[in-house]
């Protein structure tokens, strides 16, 4: 799925309900990450929830891994990497993920109060 | 609805003209009515703490203590009247035993680093409870860094209780400081302070109890408490953020160095030398939080408008039935079943992180609280990661319950 599609499947959605039954729905189609890559080293701490995050490099494109134990988080993750993976590091500078969230109506989810380790796992790739 | 209606006859304990109090209920999350169940993280304010503040501003606002004009002399004489104001509410014997500080946790630093630098070395030992919030972990843990003092816990029973027999044994002459919670911010355990205190003082101890959440729903009174300190945060007790109390026996306040230096808290100074006033002042540098300060005055004579006991009569009435309710649920877990609880409930949903729940609680414009609590250690000794706190205050109704209920069915829902 790339981008067109799931802002035009998030814009089918009436009411908050169908909405999040779908991000629910993208958490679970995640692939779940190998045990042996959530270390210790691979965790993006949030108060709330956690999140694990591999990113390999592949020639100049990033591949990125992520997982979290919470199901709305999973979505989340799943969005950014229809976003995030397998994009250059300057693809990923230049998506403007405010605006990404904010098209989509999950713009609250990027608000310092989260602390749910989504937005620090998106510096992280920033930063990488 | 029945036997909220038989309460509400019987005490007077009017839910719904309370509520009108609180001009924040009427607001509407997403078109939805809100359902304020974190009380137990910030309290909302009633129209007398807001509009006694904003007259302040509005009408006399200047500093404290120094100007001899007339508006000084008002938020002066509104500041020191809420100092008695909070002597009162505490059953303290003076208005010199109350410093004003930010918040609870700068209370427990103050003591921690004033009194704990001053009378601990290495090798005392401090006593802290499984129950604490961070708050009353780490700083004495700066302690145990810097001077070498040993930190020892107050085990945990199953139900969520502290285990006092274990205390009995834990008491020697080595311990210089018993610091505990009054109740719990997590599990909402009610701890029996006055035994631990009186323990604590056979071998000689000092006592400081963290009563930022029991002072919402308990009545305090340290003079019968007999503790050394008592902290409590305004924000909670319905008052503004940003202010908050250490009471501590005169004497011992007195034999305390300065927290921080500055204005204020100064007798005289030269460059070669410095006296400092006596308590509260020794520990009040700088320009207090005035109007803040001021607001805290008028949480507590709204609160004065009630009988605690009837206030703890209503929210257990919600409590309780909360509990029942939810333990009917498949799938949802009660966290601890203490043997006394005030004010709030902690639960998990099997397979649903606590996030999730809180989110989808959201959309529905019911703010609970997930996570750890700020009490981590004692959510490991719980077993659990993170749990969902539904925590009620004095202007929650059963529709709030029934709202928590309601969006509890519709979570299992959609995450089904």
């Amino acid at each position: 799925m790339n981008y067109k599609e799931l802002l035009m499947n998030f814009e089918l959605m009436d009411d908050w309900e169908d909405k999040y039954q779908y991000l629910i729905d993208l958490g679970k189609q995640l692939p779940v990450m190998p045990e042996e890559l959530k270390i210790d080293a691979n965790i993006v701490k949030g108060c709330m929830s956690r999140v694990w995050l591999d990113i390999q490099s592949n020639q100049d494109a990033l591949s990125i891994r992520a997982d979290s134990d919470a199901h709305i988080v999973r979505g989340l993750i799943a969005i950014l990497l229809i976003l995030f993976n397998n994009k250059t590091k300057s693809e990923i500078l230049n998506i403007n993920i405010d605006e990404v969230f904010l098209e989509i109506g999950l713009n609250e989810h990027l608000s310092p109060n989260r602390r749910n380790g989504f937005l620090a796992m998106i510096d992280r790739i920033k930063n990488y | 609805m029945m036997a909220n209606e038989k309460i509400t006859i019987d005490n007077g304990f009017d839910v719904e003209r309370i509520r009108a109090d609180f001009p924040i209920l009427s607001k509407k999350i997403r078109g939805k009515d809100l359902v304020w169940l974190d009380s137990a993280s910030s309290a909302q304010k009633p129209l007398s703490v807001i509009e006694d503040m904003d007259k302040v501003y509005r009408e006399f606002y200047a500093n404290v203590h120094r100007g001899v004009y007339k508006f000084s002399q008002e938020t002066t004489i509104l500041v020191e009247s809420s100092r008695a104001t909070v002597a009162k509410f505490l059953n303290s014997n003076s208005d010199k035993e109350i410093i004003f500080t930010r918040n609870a946790t700068e209370a427990i630093n103050l003591v921690a680093s004033s009194w704990g630098n001053k009378f601990l070395k290495s090798g005392d030992e401090v006593i802290i409870s499984s129950l604490e919030h961070h708050a009353n972990i780490v700083p004495w843990h700066f302690l145990r860094e810097n001077l070498g003092i040993e930190i020892k816990v107050i085990p945990l029973l199953e139900n969520g209780d502290l285990d006092m027999d274990a205390y009995k044994s834990m008491l020697s002459d080595k311990v210089k400081m018993v610091a505990c919670t009054q109740m719990s911010n997590a599990i909402g355990t009610i701890v029996d302070v006055k035994e631990i205190i009186s323990l604590a003082k056979e071998h000689g101890a000092k006592t400081l109890i963290d009563g930022s959440q029991a002072v919402v729903h308990l009545d305090v009174d340290v003079s019968d408490l007999d503790c050394d300190f008592y902290v409590f945060t305004g924000h909670k007790l319905y008052g503004p953020s940003g202010v908050g109390v250490l009471y501590g026996k005169f004497d011992i306040l007195n034999s305390m160095p300065p927290y921080q230096g500055g204005g204020e808290m100064i007798e005289t100074v030269a460059f070669d030398k410095i006296t400092y006033k006596e308590a509260p002042y020794r520990f009040e540098a700088g320009t207090p939080a005035i109007v803040e300060i001021i607001g805290l005055k008028s949480a507590i004579e709204y609160m004065n408008g009630f009988c605690k006991k009837d206030i703890r009569e209503h929210e257990d009435y919600l409590l309780n039935l909360a509990i029942t309710e939810m333990a009917k649920i498949d799938g949802v877990n009660i966290i601890a079943n203490p043997s006394n609880r005030a004010g709030l409930v902690s639960f998990t949903i099997d397979n649903i992180h606590p996030h999730d729940i809180a989110t989808i609680f959201d959309q529905m414009g019911i703010a609970v609280r997930a996570g750890q609590h700020c009490a981590e250690p004692l959510l490991n000794l719980l077993g659990v990661k993170a749990t969902v706190r539904a925590s009620f205050g004095i202007y929650n109704n059963k529709q709030d319950v029934d709202a928590l209920i309601t969006a509890i069915h519709k979570t299992i829902k959609i995450f089904g």
